[in-house]
């Protein structure tokens, strides 16, 4: 094995990650496609281009630094979404409206 | 294929919190996706970062038998498409990584273990592609047996791995079906180009088959990857499926399948096919494939040669950002 495999002061010199967000078309938000490594922002659009847009699959890209991105924690999943499932009064289902009654 | 299991390391059994390993069980058996932040077993990971860097590799090594080809393609129009196929393949490649590499691995270390011989890739790369006839052989029968395979991976647990193969299953068909019309071209030509087709066949077809792996009855690690749902059908399964659909579009061609004991059995409703040389296939997986030392020469070179302009990409990167902080 060479010298330029081996060692962890390779790790290090790795390229950035970035996550791409692809707009597939005027009207529609980005969506995550997926993520490349790329030195800096222009190297990451150029790569994100590359990889994920060569069948017109979109019309617009984001690229984000990895690291920039803020998660919640799936431990934390009950807390932030639970409570939204015991406020069923926030859909119209809820609501008993007579059948005569119409445009409602 | 792509996604056997090559290495039979004997799986961790680590202590995991039975609670946590229950929940997490029973999510899988549910169908729900498993996603980058969720807990999994370490044994989970594990397997998962071996078979997505595996199948990553083996997109990345496949590059090499048909790029070989791409200035010697016939006409400028099978030369771009062979050019979108194997730009193709690195995509998939690329995709890979990055699905691999939400389970905590990094890029430099998979490349570290292929290029050290750790980490394996699918057998059937190490196979020289001798002629055009090889080019077409290789659309229609490796990558028609990467399209069973990758099929059912679609529905694999691991979200990104799952997504991952969508994305690639969509860009599959057209390399298999422009495998197929080279074979047609060929098939259809002159006597020569027909002998060279089916010269093609015979030296692709067994290597083809035993890309789905080793039979069920030795492929220690499918039972735990089938309860994970990592897996979702076995070896023989998807191999059985690849000789069924596979055989009439040899018959199409004209082509011979090369197998003695290939016959339609009625009541499986499938073809019986001959035995398999699995001496071959792990001599293969040892690494003592036709062409594997190349392959790996190859690649490392390609790492090598590259590492003045990924250092220099970042100098670069580094020295303007420090540039725009001080304006
Ligand atoms: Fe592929
Ligand atoms: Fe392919």
């Amino acid at each position: 094995m060479s010298k330029a495999l081996t060692g962890k002061a390779l790790t290090s010199k790795e390229w950035p990650l970035w996550e791409v967000f692809v707009r597939a078309k005027n009207g529609l938000s980005h969506k995550h496609a997926g993520s490349v490594h790329a030195a800096d922002a222009r190297m990451a659009l150029e790569a994100a281009r590359d990889t994920y847009t060569r069948r017109m699959e979109g019309i617009s890209l984001w690229v984000v630094p990895s690291a920039s991105i803020v998660a919640s924690d799936p431990g934390e999943a009950a807390a932030l979404f639970e409570p939204a499932s015991d406020k069923v009064y926030r859909h119209p289902t809820f609501y008993v409206i007579p059948d005569n009654v119409k445009n409602i | 294929m792509y996604t056997t299991e090559l290495e039979k390391q004997r799986m961790a059994s680590a202590q995991e919190d039975p609670e946590k390993l229950a929940e997490f069980d029973a999510r899988v058996a549910a169908d729900d996706f498993i996603e980058p932040k969720d807990w999994m077993p370490e044994a989970y990971r594990k397997t998962l970062i071996r078979q997505i860097s595996q199948h990553a590799h083996s997109e990345i090594v496949g590059m090499l038998p048909e790029g070989n080809w791409i200035t010697r393609a016939p006409s400028l129009r099978r030369k771009a498409v062979l050019l979108a196929k194997v730009q193709d393949e690195g995509g998939h490649g690329l995709y890979l990584y990055c699905a691999a590499e939400t389970l905590g691995t990094s890029r430099d270390e998979m490349v570290e273990a292929l290029h050290s011989g750790r980490a394996k890739y699918s057998t059937i790369f190490n196979y020289p592609t001798l002629t055009w006839a090889d080019i077409g052989a290789i659309g229609w029968l490796v990558d028609g047996a990467a399209i069973m395979n990758q099929v059912p991976l679609q529905r694999t647990s691991y979200g990104p791995y799952a997504r991952a193969m969508v994305r690639i299953c969509k860009e599959e068909s057209f390399h298999q079906r422009q495998g197929f019309e080279i074979m047609m071209t060929l098939a259809n030509g002159t006597a020569e180009q027909k002998r060279m087709a089916q010269d093609a066949l015979n030296r692709w077809w067994w290597p083809s088959l035993m890309m789905f792996g080793p039979p069920d009855d030795n492929s220690p690690n499918s039972a735990q990857s089938m309860r994970w749902r990592i897996k979702r059908e076995t070896n023989d399964e998807i191999r059985q499926r690849f000789v069924d659909a596979t055989v009439p579009q040899a018959e199409a061609l004209g082509l011979t399948v090369p197998d003695a004991d290939l016959k339609w059995n009625e009541a499986k409703g499938g073809y019986d096919f001959g035995a398999i040389d699995w001496e071959e296939f792990y001599a293969v997986v040892r690494g003592e494939g036709p062409v594997a030392k190349e392959r790996m020469k190859a690649r490392t070179k390609a790492w090598e040669d590259g590492a003045w302009v990924r250092e220099a990409a970042l100098a670069h990167a580094a020295k303007r950002a420090q540039r725009m902080a001080a304006e």
